[in-house]
């Protein structure tokens, strides 16, 4: 049973005896880190593999279409086709761009979303690195990202490629504010920023006791990858492609799998901070069952984003703005300062997670501040449509 | 140890690009690598809070707005240290050497101070103590230097202020 | 284990670079970099005293942290006066930034 519990820490251990026994100790820590590097970078590749499958019949069929079905059952090998188009396609540099800026980009960017897996909990006990910063280490490393995007862009020496990179600019560090307090407001009611922890210590998943931080947390994310309805980054019918317009060939698989590796990861987190991660019944006695828990999760996840692509229009950019500041970043201000008002009622000392009690209060506050904000943003809806003279006001 | 020269080496390096590149986006990025090498040296003396915090303020806020405003005022080339087409001397600007003297000498006395005196090792674990963690800081940072942390609040909302207030555009009568 | 001299050698070095960047660039945003670079050569002392002597108090990092605290105020200032600057004399070479000579 206790072997059970902690399945995948024993079965390294095992593996780790198993390799000791023909290797030195130096041999035994480069195999290994060489394993868990190279399972860190394949993440992405299999993430994009099939994402990009899935978006394409998830989409084709909110859009009355079938979606890939030529190559292979279902079109199961459509994105294994593309993968090989793009190996195979010219690498072209413009010739105004800067060149060792232009090949850096793609690099940090696939480096970030593959950075993003150290601290994804699969299991219990299957984390890359249980880092006592987890949760400070994912926010830090999506900052990478807007870094590689405004290389891109800027290299690129392209107007539509400049464009967008001020539109990422102007994004993410907007919505990075909104992110970073409902991710705050998880780790202040857990009390750990260590992601195995934060598994292990939510009884029940957060989205029941926190809507307000996963809502926001979910909305935050789609920003932060670029998912519409906030893809002005890469608004195609406006500035092209955005950032990535002048890469081609596998420079451009590079971006390609950088943004389904994050879609991935950012889906891979929300399960882990709301969804209760591994969690899920006969967990404990068959470990085995927690990544597959994890995973079913993540997809759900993923699905709801892309559903949300298929169905709603693009924001303008000064709307989107104002979205994060005027309605994420209060609500989720006032969220934490109820959080942490209500850990202070009837606090003990060492208490690992929230109780019962604090639960429910935690939800009440939090379908509060969720009625208040539905209120306030339904009066300057009927106001704005009033302005306009549109129907509905 | 190897690490810390490797990591002492990059650091030096992107230094010095950051005050020899002519383009200011190279500047920046030089600034970025430093940066992060620094976060790599926090994180080798077990203070990986404080790396963190390293990556999100100066990678996440402080380089972006640096590569935000050298793109907005057209990032042209700076006519600087590393002029291409003229010697050394004649770039030596009377500025600039008072500049490369006083750095040196301040380079000069303080290694002269530090090799004169003993060197010190580390005896203490700074991971028994658990002082990296972010308990430890919290602990200290709201109890025994709150008054510190408001005024840092205080100075962050005036900066904010501060810097919304200049940068709007002039109002045209 | 890293001698204590060794950290303050580089720091002193970044230091030093820092001071004859900030002192040699005519660009005001190379001189903000330059500025940049000295902040962190000083936290690089913090963070190596804190470890050396005192690791069971942690006044080093949180030093290092109202460090880090004030670079950000201060880019985020003197970015804005940058572009303030920018706006009115359509240049940020400080060499032509002297509107305040007699």
């Amino acid at each position: 049973m206790d072997y059970l519990r902690n399945f995948f820490v024993n079965l390294a251990r095992s593996w780790t005896a198993w390799i000791g026994g023909f290797l030195p100790d130096w041999g035994v820590n480069l195999v290994n880190y060489l394993v868990v590097g190279i399972i860190l970078v394949l993440m992405p590749v299999i993430a994009t593999l099939t994402l990009t499958w899935m978006e394409r019949k998830v989409i084709g069929r909110i859009q009355n279409r079938i979606g890939p079905n030529r190559v292979g059952p279902w079109g199961i090998f459509q994105a294994f086709a593309d993968a090989v188009k793009m190996l195979i396609k010219e690498d072209i540099v413009p010739s105004g761009a800067d060149k060792p800026v232009f090949n850096l980009a793609p690099i940090l960017i696939a480096g970030a979303a593959a950075l993003l897996w150290a601290v994804v909990p699969f299991g219990r006990g299957m984390i890359g690195q249980n880092l006592n910063i987890g949760a400070l280490y994912v926010v830090a490393v999506g900052s990478i990202t807007t870094i590689a995007v405004i290389m891109a862009g800027w290299s690129s020496n392209n107007k539509f490629a400049l464009l967008g990179a001020f539109r990422v600019v102007a994004q993410l560090l907007s919505y990075e504010i909104p992110m970073v307090l409902s991710i705050a407001t998880v780790v202040l009611v857990t009390g750990t920023m260590r992601m195995g922890d934060i598994v292990e210590r939510q009884v029940a998943p957060f989205i029941v006791v926190l809507p307000v931080a996963f809502i926001t947390y979910l909305l935050a994310a789609a920003a932060e990858t670029g998912r519409a309805p906030f893809d002005l980054l890469e608004a195609d019918s406006e500035i092209v492609a955005g950032y990535f317009v002048e890469y081609s060939g596998l420079k451009f698989g590079w971006f390609y799998i950088a943004e389904y590796g994050n879609l991935f990861a950012i889906a891979a987190i929300t399960t882990t901070l709301f969804l209760g991660g591994w969690r899920g019944p006969f967990v404990s006695v068959a470990p085995a069952l927690g990544p597959f828990y994890f995973v079913i999760k993540s997809v759900a996840v993923i699905f709801v984003l892309m559903w949300i692509r298929g169905t709603w229009p693009r924001f303008r950019i000064d709307q989107m703005l104002a979205f994060a500041w005027k309605v994420l970043v209060p609500a989720s201000l006032a969220n934490l300062l109820w959080s942490a008002i209500v850990l202070q009622i009837g606090r003990q000392p060492e208490q690992l997670g929230p109780t019962i009690v604090q639960m429910i209060l935690l939800l009440v506050g939090n379908v509060a501040i969720l009625a208040v904000t539905g209120l306030l943003l339904g009066r300057a809806a009927r106001r704005y449509a009033a302005q306009h003279g549109w129907a509905g006001a | 140890m190897f690490l810390f020269v490797v990591f002492a080496l990059i650091a030096l390096a992107a230094a010095v690009g950051v005050i020899t590149s002519r383009k200011p986006v190279y500047s920046a990025l030089f600034l970025l690598l430093n940066f992060a090498t620094l976060a790599a040296l926090y994180i080798m003396v077990e203070a990986q809070f404080l790396a963190a915090v390293q990556i999100i303020v100066y990678a996440g806020a402080v380089i972006v707005l640096f590569l935000f405003v050298v793109m907005l005022i057209g990032g042209g080339e700076l006519d600087d240290i590393g002029g291409r087409n003229k010697k050394f001397l004649a770039r030596l600007t009377w500025p600039r050497g008072i500049a490369l003297v006083l750095g040196l000498g301040l380079l000069v006395a303080v290694g002269y101070g530090l090799l004169s005196g003993q060197l010190m090792t580390a005896t203490n674990d700074a991971a028994a103590f658990g002082q990296g963690s972010v308990q430890a800081i919290a602990a200290v940072l709201y109890t025994d230097y709150a008054l510190p942390f408001e005024l840092a609040s205080i100075l962050l909302l005036v900066g904010m202020i501060g810097a919304v207030a200049l940068a709007q555009p002039p109002k045209k009568d | 284990m890293v001698p204590l001299s060794w950290y303050l050698i580089l720091a002193a070095a970044l230091f030093c670079i820092g001071v004859f960047g900030a002192l040699a660039r005519r660009n005001a945003v190379g001189i903000l970099m330059g500025i940049e670079l000295m902040l962190n050569a000083v936290n690089i002392n913090l963070v190596a005293f804190w470890r050396h002597i005192g690791p069971d108090q942690m006044t080093g990092q949180l030093f290092a942290i109202f460090v880090i605290t004030v670079a950000a105020a201060e880019a985020a200032v003197g970015l804005a006066l940058i572009i303030a600057i920018y706006r009115q004399r359509n240049t940020v070479n400080v060499e032509e930034i002297d509107m305040m000579k007699g």
